[in-house]
């Protein structure tokens, strides 16, 4: 929580410009991303898969093309499941951040795909561009334990403040844990 | 909406806090208003605030707690409001209190069994739920569902809408004090459960829309229990018009109350009727079509100023149109099967277990493994009554998804309140908060 406070001031001034009308705007092209691996899903939606360090500036380009919705954004524990089809040129790793991005003014959707490693589980957020995002990636934190750099307040969303480990991950058992909410047992 | 000056009480309590700005005048650092209208403190009790490294506008404001037992909060919402008076500077919602994980527990259901665990994530429109796992699945399989069932899927989604919408206006009006809409409501909602109840044997949460098709067909004379739903529907929405859009009180509490700008509401990802209240067409049936929504005829309804009054208006004619949609669904309904005959996805009808080996193996795999879906990963989204409703799912070729994620239109949509309720009175929070129309089955999820 502390951490943010200084990209938080900066994303603050900056704000969503720009008109994001749904009218005036001819529609989405595909912003020209060089080094930038693409795939068609099976359900007809564009993939793009930037590196962690080109997350943000992939997802900015879209946003000035035209994209003016953050529709979904969630992560994947690929723990157990490594052998995923993914294009040449991006290694798997255990988590995968999947942003859903919607263009209002052209009907038509992409999804971004980043890999994040298990060791190092940090990307940027994407609040300075959709103001959106910050329920989403507050998901994403208290369900994976991933960091968004430049979150204005990074903190659980759905599990309790003190709540230890992150229960989507793939190794966080179901039904082992023992509920933390009971008082220790009685003298009976 | 006038900003807060924090002067004199005479200017707050004078109607001039609830005027409407300008449309399409919105500045860029108006665009960032949101940033000062989200207040981001600690959940924890006992915080002195005096410690935090967070400005105040002067030394007057309090912050209150609002909920999570608030009758008006729509189920287990907690806002922390920062106030100036009566005025609502900064807002936090506060969630998870009826998080019980199930996207979790949707990773160890087979997809046979998944439509079970969805289905009671938005309890209000879980026919909705179900649809969106079940396309999903589809979209995995690669499979195509016969023309009744899509058909009868449509029908029931937008039955659904009507219900969820009546459901809407009673509760709002309970909101706002007319507990006279509260009744009217719950009695036309009954006739839609009632239907519900015949076709699919369950009031709520039926497990009725699974991967395939349908669990069974609609009922024998399902065609007049419908036309009476909708005549009945269709003559007292004149009534709920005369009741609440015309009078003067109801008006006051809800005009220019909770106003969002088109910016913000893409901005802050909101959809559904708080979306098409700013302005913005954008309604999935009508720009990205499933189902057979492009072989009906519908308008998608749009306010203009984006408070709470354009919300009502919008949902209340939104019932109107799906009575449009639902009147063309009785006209075109085909015959034949109501789901995919695929014996590894659906299993076979009862009849044919006590004469074939073949069949009771189907049925037996079927209920004890599930059937495997093949690796991928997809996204598919549905318009339900709240906004998009989304699902994310990943496959590895097992029975079981290997991550199902729900995009719950309530969970996003909860954001834009606190850039609503900012400049307002804490008593059109009330109103502000029903107007997002949070279900917190499936905020929490």
């Amino acid at each position: 929580m502390s951490a943010p406070t200084a990209a938080q001031e900066q994303a603050g001034s900056a704000g969503p410009s720009g008109p994001a009308g749904p009218s005036e705007s001819a529609g989405p092209q595909e912003p020209a991303l060089p080094g930038v691996a693409r795939a068609t899903s099976p359900d007809g939606h564009d993939i793009v898969f930037p590196s962690r360090a080109g997350y943000h500036d992939a997802v900015a380009a879209h946003r000035a093309a035209g994209f003016e919705m953050l529709a979904d954004l969630t992560a994947v524990d690929y723990l157990g499941h490594p052998g995923r089809a993914l294009p040449d040129g991006v290694a798997a790793e255990r988590f995968e951040l999947v942003v859903a991005l919607l263009s209002v003014s052209q009907p038509r959707r992409v999804r971004v795909r980043v890999q994040v490693p298990e060791d190092d589980a940090v990307v940027a957020s994407l609040w300075d561009l959709y103001r959106g995002a910050e329920a989403m990636e507050r998901e994403a934190f208290d369900m994976f334990g991933i960091w968004f750099t430049g979150h204005p307040d990074l903190t659980r969303i759905l599990m309790p403040e003190d709540w230890e480990g992150h229960p989507l991950r793939k190794d966080f058992g179901v039904g082992r844990v023992p509920v933390q909410f009971k008082q220790a047992p009685g003298p009976r | 909406m006038t900003p807060h000056t924090g002067s004199s009480l005479s200017s707050e309590t004078f109607e001039g806090s609830q005027e409407l700005g300008d449309r399409g005048a919105t500045s860029p650092a108006e665009l960032g208003r949101e940033a000062g209208s989200v207040l981001r403190l600690p959940e924890g009790t006992g915080v002195d605030v005096s410690d935090l490294d967070v400005e105040y506008p002067d030394d007057e404001t309090m912050i209150i707690n609002m909920g999570p037992q608030h009758p008006s909060t729509h189920g287990v919402l907690r806002l922390m409001m920062e106030l100036d008076g009566e005025t609502v500077l900064r807002t936090k919602p506060i969630i998870g209190y009826l998080h019980t994980g199930m996207e979790k527990t949707g990773e160890g259901l087979t997809y046979q069994q998944g439509a079970t665990n969805v289905t009671r994530m938005d309890y209000l429109s879980p026919l909705n739920n179900e649809l969106v796992f079940s396309l999903a699945t589809e979209k995995l399989l690669g499979i195509e569902i016969p023309p009744r069932a899509v058909w009868i899927r449509m029908l029931l989604s937008e039955l659904q809408r009507v219900s969820s919408h009546l459901m809407w206006l009673a509760t709002n009006g309970m909101d706002v004090g007319s507990t006279t809409m509260m009744i009217f409501g719950f009695r036309e909602r009954e006739l839609v459960l009632a239907f519900f109840e015949k076709t699919t044997g369950l009031r709520m949460n039926h497990n009725f829309i699974r991967p395939g098709g349908t669990a069974a067909d609609l009922p024998d004379g399902w065609e007049d229990d419908v036309e009476t739903i909708l005549d009945n529907v269709t003559a007292r929405l004149a009534v709920y018009d005369e009741l609440l859009t015309g009078q003067p009180i109801f008006r006051e509490r809800m005009e220019g109350v909770g106003a969002l700008s088109a910016e913000e509401a893409l901005a802050l990802s909101a959809t559904g009727p708080i979306l098409r209240s700013t302005g913005v067409a954008w309604d999935l049936r009508r720009a990205m079509p499933y189902l057979a929504y492009d072989e009906v005829v519908f308008d998608v309804i749009i306010g203009t100023y984006g408070d709470n009054f354009d919300r009502y208006a919008i949902r209340l004619n939104e019932i109107r149109e799906s009575v449009r949609i639902l009147r063309q669904v009785l006209d075109k309904m085909p015959a034949g099967d109501y789901r995919v005959q695929d014996k590894k996805v659906t299993p076979p009808p009862r009849a044919r277990i006590d004469e074939s080996m073949e069949a009771l193996i189907h049925h037996f795999k079927i209920f004890t493994e599930g059937f495997k879906v093949p690796e991928g990963e997809v996204y598919v989204a549905v318009e339900s009554p709240r906004g998009e409703l989304g699902c994310y799912m990943v496959s590895d070729g097992s029975a079981k998804p290997h991550r199902l994620h729900i995009r719950a239109p309530s969970f996003v949509n909860l954001q834009s309140l606190p850039v609503m309720m900012h400049g307002g009175l804490v008593a059109d929070a009330v109103a502000t908060i029903s107007s997002v129309d949070p279900v917190m089955g499936e905020v929490d999820r």
